[in-house]
C-alpha cells in the first residue's frame, strides 16, 4: 500500500505578502511553510504507516525550486521520497493546470492513495483535489476527519451538520483530510539529519509527459486585482468607568446600530 | 578562529523555535508560580531528540557541535529559562564522564541519557564550598569493591529529578580538594542517598535545586571516572565548558525579553502615540538588542573554541558567560523598565525573565570567579602568571 501526500508550500499566514506588477506574489517577500492543512495529510499518512496498514509515504509538490525545502520539511517529519515537479511554464498555474500536472505525475507515482490537505492557505481554492481524482479517473473521498485502509479500500469518516458519515471507495482512490485527524507532529531532530540523506527527484513537465503547449500557460483563469485587506476600524475601548456607567454605554453603543 | 553559522544552524534554530513559542511558551508562567518540574515538557524535549545533541549517534544521540548546543539553549531559554536547563543540566553532568569516562561507562549511561530516559545532574557544591570548591568536605572511602559515600551536597540543580549524578568527593582527605577528591558516577536509586530538602528560589522556579544527603551510599569502583584525585581536573574542565551554556541561556533570556518589550512599545499608546515613537524608548530597545546580539556573537565565537579544544576556551567562554549574564541581567531590567507598570505584574512575562536573569550572573561560577579566570589567562599570556593564593574554582 502506498501513500503520496500532495503537499502546497505556501507563504506564513502571518508574513506580509508583496505582489509583483502581474499580480503574482513576490515568493521572496514571505517567508514560506507547508500549507498548514496539508501538515494534518501528513500525519494521517505517517500515522497509516505507523500501524502498518501502508507501507510507503511519498510527497509530491509541484512549485518552484524553493518548494523543495517544504518536501524536505515534509520528509523530516517522517515519510521516504519526495518529488518536485517544477518548470518555468507553471509560473502562475491556477488549480486546473496544477491539477492536471499532479494528476500526471501520480499516474507516474501510482499511489494506492493520493492524499490531500483540504485547501490551501493560500488560494482556498479547494477544487485541484476534486480536479486531480476527475483526471484520473479515481473516487474522491474528501473532508475525512479519519482515513482508514483495509480490503482493497479507503474509508473516511466525514463530519456531517447532524453526525458523520462512513464513506468507503475501492483503492485508487484521491482523499483529503480536515484538522480532525489529529495534531501533526514536529519533526524531531534525528528527523531532520535523516531527512537530509532521503531521496528528493525533481522532474520537469517532459518528465513526466505533459505538453506545455496543453496548459495554456498554466492558467484558465486570470487573477484582475490583489489588495491587503482592509483595515477594521480601531476598537472603542470603555475604560475607568464604573460598571453601571461601562454598561450604559455598551448598551448605547449596541442601541445605535440597531442591535438591540 | 573563524566561526560560521550554517544553513543546518539555522534550521534548527527555526526546530526548536516553532516548538518552544506554540509548547514551551505558554507553560512558562504557570511553572514559575506553581515552582513544578516541567516533566511534560521533559518528555517533549526528548521526544524531539533534544536532549541528546551532546551525545554520539552510535549511543543514540545527535552529536550536535557546540554552536548547534549553544541555539538550542537560547531558543529554548528565549520561552522559558526553566525549561531550557534540562538539555543545558544533561549535558553539565553528562561532561565529566564524555571527559573522563571510559567506554564501558559511556556505554552504560549514554543511551538512557541520550534518549532522555534519564536524567543526570552535577553535584559537586557543598553548603560550605561554592566558589571555593577545593574546600569540598563529603568523603568517599574504599571498602573492598566499592567506594562508600559520606556528605552532603547543597545547590544541586535537578538533584531530586535526576536518574544518576556525577558526584565529588574526597578520597584523600590528607590531599585536600584539590588533589584528593575524586568523580562519581552514583545512581539516585542506591541505597543511603536522599533529597534532603528542595530550595525556594526567586527564579528558574520550576527547576528543583536540592540538598543532597550521601549516608553510606556504596558506589562500585568501576563507577569511579578517572583516577583517584582526578576529581577537581574533571570538575574544572566540565565547568570551562559548560558555563556556555548559561551565557547561551542568558543571551535566550535577553532576547525574550527584547522581544516582548519591542512588541509592548509598538502596541501600547499613550500621550496619543506609540510607546515605540519615544526616542527615549527607542534608545533603550536599541541597546537591548544591540547588547544582545553582542553577547551572541561572544557565545558563538567561545562555542568555536570549545568545539576546537582551543587552549584559551576558559578565557572565551568566561567571557561569554561574564559578558551574557551582565547583558540578560540588564536587558531584563529594562524590559520591565518599558513595560511600565505591566512589567512588574506576573500577567506579564518580562518580571519572569527579569528574575530567572540573576541566576546567570550566580551560577557555574559567580560574574566575580569569571574575572578571576579571565585575568588568570590574561596573566598567563602576558608571561605573568598568576599569584599562587589564587584559588581556581567555580561552583555548580
Amino acid at each position: 500500500m502506498k501513500i503520496v501526500v500532495c503537499i502546497k508550500q505556501v507563504p506564513a499566514t502571518t508574513a506580509e505578502k508583496r505582489y509583483t506588477s502581474d499580480l503574482r506574489l513576490d515568493r521572496a517577500s514571505a517567508e514560506s511553510v507547508i500549507n498548514p492543512l496539508d501538515e494534518y495529510a501528513i500525519e494521517q499518512a505517517l500515522r497509516l504507516a505507523e500501524n502498518g496498514a501502508a507501507e510507503s509515504v511519498a510527497y509530491l509538490t509541484m512549485g518552484p525550486e524553493q518548494a523543495g525545502e517544504a518536501l524536505r520539511r515534509a520528509l523530516a517529519m517522517g515519510g521516504d521520497e519526495a518529488y518536485l515537479v517544477t518548470d518555468a511554464s507553471l509560473s502562475g498555474a491556477d488549480e486546473w493546470a496544477t491539477a492536471a500536472v499532479l494528476a500526471a505525475a501520480l499516474d507516474k507515482l501510482a499511489p494506492d492513495v493520493s492524499l490531500m490537505g483540504m485547501a490551501s492557505d493560500d488560494a482556498r481554492g479547494s477544487l485541484v483535489p476534486g480536479a486531480v481524482a476527475a483526471k484520473r479517473g479515481v473516487p474522491l473521498l474528501s473532508y475525512g476527519s479519519e482515513l482508514s485502509l483495509a480490503d482493497g479500500a479507503a474509508r473516511i469518516r466525514r463530519l456531517t451538520a447532524t453526525g458523520f458519515d462512513w464513506i468507503e471507495a475501492p483503492l485508487p482512490v484521491v482523499a483529503t483530510v480536515t484538522d480532525q485527524v489529529g495534531e501533526p507532529r514536529y519533526a524531531s531532530l534525528k528527523g531532520i539529519m535523516a531527512a537530509k540523506r532521503k531521496p528528493l527527484e525533481t522532474w520537469s513537465l517532459a518528465d513526466i509527459g505533459v505538453d506545455p503547449g496543453t496548459l495554456r500557460d498554466g492558467a484558465l483563469t486570470r487573477v484582475v486585482e490583489a489588495r491587503p485587506p482592509e483595515a477594521k476600524p480601531p476598537t472603542e475601548r470603555i475604560e475607568n468607568v464604573g460598571a453601571d456607567e461601562a454598561a450604559m454605554k455598551i448598551a448605547d453603543w449596541l442601541a445605535a446600530r440597531k442591535l438591540i | 578562529m573563524t566561526y560560521r553559522l550554517t544553513d543546518e544552524h539555522e534550521e534548527l534554530r527555526a526546530v526548536v523555535r516553532e516548538l518552544a513559542e506554540e509548547r514551551i511558551a505558554p507553560r512558562a508562567a504557570e511553572i514559575d508560580e506553581k515552582a513544578e518540574f516541567p516533566w511534560d515538557l521533559k518528555e517533549l524535549l526528548a521526544k524531539q531528540d533534544l536532549l541528546g545533541t551532546c551525545f554520539d549517534e552510535r549511543h543514540g544521540g545527535t552529536a550536535l557541535d557546540t554552536i548547534g548546543q549553544t541555539i538550542l539553549a537560547e531558543e529554548i531559554a528565549r520561552a522559558d529559562a526553566t525549561t531550557s536547563l534540562i538539555p543545558i543540566v544533561q549535558k553539565l553532568g553528562a561532561l565529566p564522564i564524555i571527559l573522563a569516562g571510559s567506554d564501558e561507562q559511556k556505554d552504560r549511561y549514554f543511551p538512557r541519557l541520550a534518549s532522555g530516559e534519564w536524567l543526570i545532574a552535577f553535584a559537586l557544591t557543598e553548603a560550605a564550598a561554592g566558589s571555593d570548591v577545593a574546600a569540598n568536605r563529603m568523603r568517599a572511602r574504599l571498602e573492598g569493591d566499592c567506594y562508600v559515600l559520606n556528605g552532603s551536597k547543597r545547590f544541586i540543580t535537578h538533584g531530586s529529578v535526576a536518574n544518576v549524578l556525577t558526584a565529588f568527593a574526597l578520597t584523600d582527605p590528607d590531599a585536600g580538594g584539590r588533589k584528593g577528591m575524586s568523580a562519581f558516577i552514583v545512581e539516585t536509586e542506591t541505597p543511603g542517598f536522599s533529597v534532603a530538602r528542595l530550595e525556594h528560589k526567586m527564579g528558574i522556579r520550576g527547576s528543583p535545586t536540592a540538598e543532597l544527603t550521601f549516608d553510606d551510599v556504596r558506589v562500585p569502583v568501576e563507577n569511579r571516572l578517572g583516577n583517584e584525585g582526578d576529581g577537581f581536573k574533571i570538575a574544572m574542565e566540565t565547568l570551562d565548558r559548560s558555563r556556555l551554556s548559561i551565557a547561551a541561556q542568558a543571551v535566550g533570556i535577553a532576547q525574550g525579553a527584547t522581544d516582548v518589550a519591542v512588541r509592548h512599545a509598538a502596541d501600547r499608546t499613550q500621550f496619543g502615540q506609540r510607546v515605540a515613537d519615544f526616542q527615549g524608548i527607542q534608545f533603550m530597545l536599541a541597546d537591548m538588542a544591540s547588547q544582545t546580539e553582542a553577547a551572541r556573537q561572544l557565545t558563538y565565537a567561545a562555542a568555536a573554541r570549545v568545539d576546537a579544544d582551543a587552549s584559551d576556551l576558559p578565557y572565551w567562554t568566561s567571557s561569554a558567560k561574564l559578558v551574557a549574564g551582565d547583558t540578560a541581567m540588564r536587558v531584563t531590567t529594562d524590559a520591565v523598565q518599558v513595560l511600565g507598570g505591566y512589567g512588574y505584574i506576573t500577567e506579564y512575562p518580562v518580571e519572569r525573565m527579569m528574575r530567572d536573569a540573576k541566576i546567570t550572573q550566580l551560577y557555574e561560577g559567580t560574574q566575580q570567579i569569571q574575572r578571576l579566570v579571565i585575568a588568570r589567562q590574561l596573566l598567563q599570556r602576558a608571561g605573568a602568571g598568576a599569584r599562587p593564593s589564587d584559588r581556581r574554582e567555580t561552583p555548580a
